[in-house]
């Protein structure tokens, strides 16, 4: 009976993984025949390089931003606001960190704490007064750059407090430090969503809110309470950001990254349309998205058409999880000549 | 079988299998021309599923159909569209925010270079409804008119195509009286014009006062194909459910006194709300099923919406065990113990693409509260004593509600309250497009939640299954209370009467 159970639950996470994970070992394969030093890994002080794990590094950022991001979509929505979250936090961050006599921890919880507010704002819009999740969020999408702008004074602010840059740029047992962050959030994604109920009531929502408000879940709470999440895990990407370089710079931190993360939650089999969601499958899209700008990268595939192959890429991943084009799929492999 | 000269439609072996399920093993199935053939059977029979082969959302795994002789492989609702075979589905499948005249002519639009001619669409619709003496304003949406209405207008987007065939799934369930024998002129008048005419009911009147034959499926299998005039309607039953029908016994009518005097648990005076229903007075004691009547749009759903807290009363007051209350939400109506199974379930009630067992546990989880989880262990073994005992036909409890058929979505949603311990339950339409067995099924639960000591609010058009289940029945006319019904003047001629406005009871 035990083992039983954790067959059927098994199941659902392969279900879900199958094709992202087919997709990102295909591309790890292609590097491993053609692009020379992909795969090697040194150690250096007591830390790992190499090219696996910079795509886990940069891969950060985005996988962050795809956990929020899921719970997001589950719920129906879509948050395109994170991106400029991001700019937010870091400012506020890089801001506060100058000003001396400030212990560093409420530094941290300053920057994110205004992240949270600004998820809080987009959940007021959306779960309270209705407003379609696109134009919600595209307000604080467009809004958010000047308000950093507002807290840096228009200008780059670096620092050099090494507190803050070790976010970024600090390794722990010898993997860099923003994995172990992503890694962490993983896991309290997860067991806040499917260790408790809140996980049904996201799906529930997503999949038939009248049903569910029908069936006594608030609603309203529940698409409040993703967005103050997302605006959460906008708020870490945006401090691993500004940390990676060492400043603040409002108007290219976490440029376009909201486009990412709402790729790597489809790319790993979450629906638009809202209902199941799988979080595992967007830390798998994310690294997808990451493995494939680095190839591009090491292949030199100049920087002006590197997104046509990537939207190629993106393109067969997200077909291969077409019920339908793998139906057709099988029925020509299924086919013997005659 | 051999081919017959009359024949429309022919299928002979047809098969269809779904993962694990054999839906349709080896169905025969005729329509001549100028035939009203009724196709019964229970849920999960293979009605839809041979309907929906028919008309090609699905693609047959065996099997061959002939339509005026010709072999086809229809494909896509298009295609079948295309040859003549033209559906109106259950609930109405059309699209509420458009007009009336771009749904009927939705997909086939008259256009000049690419660009739609509204007038002509206009006539064209408007002809087509014609064909059916209805007069409607075609550029209005959809969503302005009744559910009875759209279910004709969906019918004159099926006939709109130059059908050979048409295929009713269901048109009568969400109509009246009146509407159905407007609905069944229109249907003679077709068949006289030599088109055959497929419908599935479960309305057994309304099968033998239009139906020339029926053909009876049974798991997937064929039963028979019988002239219905020589068919008796308990053998059609049996032959349905595949045993002689047991029936369930009525609730005693008798010691009306008794009933009177039981203590109400919750009590409306005056309780309304513009738009929706007039001051109405009701009280549901404890341990009692109260049947509600009406027409359509008599304010019925209405008033199950306001006691729920779907909305809010303006006038009035709602009184819980003697205590005055005003629910805002669901939520506060589920904490104080009620349940509400809704009318539309497929649009209100399920979560189609979630499982069994959380549909089941959600209304339970959702009182509790997101943090007191309830364990995956606990969770199972809710999912699994229900789906047993209310007879939920499914391989397992991870199965998605969205692959039942409707008899069983519903009995999932009533597991979903049963699973409250709800001390009201208001079922509205349990019934409806349900198969025989099931409806008893569903009739059998209300007993004993009443014995139980639970009450019942049950609101359903049969008024037959009102009558025979209810101890009291309050009748609404015109988002009105018109009359109540006790003891043994309830009986289905009363309902009608006071339904129709002879006095009764009050």
């Amino acid at each position: 009976m035990g083992s039983n159970r954790f067959q059927k639950r098994e199941v659902r996470w392969w279900h879900s993984l199958v094709w992202p994970v087919a997709g990102l070992a295909l591309l790890l394969v292609f590097n491993l025949l053609f692009t020379e030093g992909f795969f090697r890994v040194e150690i250096r002080d007591g830390r790992l390089y190499g090219v696996l794990i910079d795509i886990l590094n940069h891969g950060s950022k985005v996988m962050l931003l795809s956990l929020g991001m899921a719970l997001v979509i589950a719920t129906g929505g879509v948050d395109l606001s994170v991106g400029a979250v991001m700019a937010i936090a870091g400012a506020v961050a890089a801001q506060l960190i100058n000003k001396d006599g400030l212990p560093f921890p409420v530094v941290i919880v300053a920057a994110l704490a205004v992240a949270v507010l600004a998820g809080s704002w987009n959940g007021l819009l959306v779960g309270g007064f209705k407003v379609q999740p696109i134009v919600a969020t595209l307000i604080l999408m467009v809004a958010g750059r000047g308000i950093a702008q507002l807290i840096t004074g228009g200008q780059i602010i670096t620092f050099t407090d090494g507190r803050l840059t070790y976010i970024g740029n600090g390794s722990l047992l010898g993997l860099p430090f923003p994995v172990w962050l992503s890694l962490a959030m993983l896991g309290l994604t997860v067991a806040l969503t499917r260790k408790t109920a809140i996980g049904l009531f996201i799906e529930s929502v997503g999949d038939n809110q009248t049903a569910s408000t029908y069936s006594g879940v608030n609603a309203s709470t529940v698409k409040f309470l993703v967005y103050v999440f997302s605006g959460l895990c906008a708020g870490m990407a945006g401090l691993v950001a500004a940390s990676n370089i060492k400043c603040a710079d409002s108007n290219h931190a976490g440029l376009f990254l909201e486009l990412d993360a709402i790729l790597a939650v489809v790319v790993g089999g979450t629906s638009l349309t809202g209902g199941r969601f799988y979080l595992a499958g967007a830390i798998v899209g994310a690294l997808f998205i990451q493995t494939l700008t680095t190839t591009m990268y090491m292949r030199n595939v100049s920087a002006d058409i590197a997104p046509v192959p990537k939207a190629l890429a993106i393109l067969a991943v997200c077909l291969l999880q077409s019920p339908k084009l793998r139906g057709q799929l099988g029925a020509i492999f299924s086919k013997k000549p005659a | 079988m051999a081919t017959e000269p009359h024949a429309l439609l022919e299928i002979r072996g047809l098969a269809k299998n779904f993962p694990g399920v054999k839906a349709l093993q080896g169905v025969d199935f005729t329509v001549r021309r100028g035939e009203v053939h009724a196709l019964m059977g229970e849920n999960g029979a293979g009605k839809s599923t041979l309907i929906k082969v028919l008309t090609g959302v699905y693609q047959r795994d065996g099997g061959t159909v002939r339509l005026a002789g010709a072999e086809i492989g229809a494909d896509s609702p298009k295609a079948a569209e295309a040859l003549g075979i033209s559906t109106v589905y259950q609930e109405v499948n059309l699209i509420p925010h458009l007009s009336v005249a771009e749904n009927i002519c939705l997909g086939r639009q008259p256009t000049c270079f690419g660009m739609i001619r509204w007038g002509a669409m206009a006539r064209r619709a408007e002809a087509a409804l014609a064909r059916m003496d209805l007069k409607l304003d075609v550029t209005q949406p959809l969503s302005s008119y009744s559910i009875a209405l759209q279910q004709m207008i969906a019918i004159a987007r099926a006939l709109d195509v130059s059908g050979k065939l048409l295929i009713l799934d269901e048109p009568t369930s969400s109509l009246d009286e009146r509407e159905v024998e407007e609905l069944f002129e229109v249907i003679r008048k077709l068949r006289a014009e030599g088109l055959g005419i497929v419908i599935v009911t479960h309305f057994m009147d309304q099968v033998y006062a239009i139906s020339d034959r029926i053909t009876v499926l049974r798991d997937g299998q064929l039963v028979g194909e019988f002239d219905t005039a020589k068919l008796p309607r308990a053998e059609l039953v049996s032959k349905m459910i595949g045993k002689e029908l047991s029936q369930v016994p009525a609730i005693q009518h008798g010691a009306a006194e008794a009933q009177t005097k039981r203590e109400p648990l919750i009590e409306l005076r005056n309780y309304g709300r513009r738009g929706s229903v007039a001051g109405i007075n009701l009280s549901i004691g404890k341990g009692e099923v109260v049947g509600l009547a009406g027409l359509l749009g008599s304010g019925r759903t209405e008033t199950a919406r306001l006691i729920f807290g779907i909305d809010k009363a303006q006038t009035g007051e709602m009184q819980l065990d003697g205590q005055p209350v005003q629910f805002s939400s669901p939520r506060q109506a589920i904490r104080a113990g009620f349940a509400f199974t809704p009318e539309n379930r497929k649009v209100d009630g399920i979560i189609p693409r979630l499982s069994i067992r959380e549909n089941i546990v959600l209304a339970l989880q959702a009182r509790r509260g997101a943090l007191k989880t309830i364990p995956r262990k606990e969770q199972e073994e809710l999912a699994d004593k229900y789906i047993k005992l209310i007879g939920i036909s499914t391989p397992g409890a991870e199965q998605l509600v969205v692959n039942l058929s409707g008899g069983n979505q519903q009995k999932v949603l009533l597991a979903r309250w049963l699973a409250t311990e709800p001390r009201l339950l208001i079922l509205d339409e349990p019934t409806r497009g349900i198969d025989v067995g099931a409806k008893a099924e569903i009739l059998k639960l209300v007993q004993s939640l009443q014995e139980q000591g639970k009450s019942v609010l049950f609101i359903s058009s049969e008024l037959e299954e009102v009558a025979r289940d209810s101890q009291r029945v309050v009748v609404l006319r015109d988002r009105t209370k018109v009359g109540e019904l006790t003891g043994n003047q309830i009986s289905e001629e009363n309902i009608m009467h006071t339904i129709a406005g002879h006095s009764h009871g009050e």
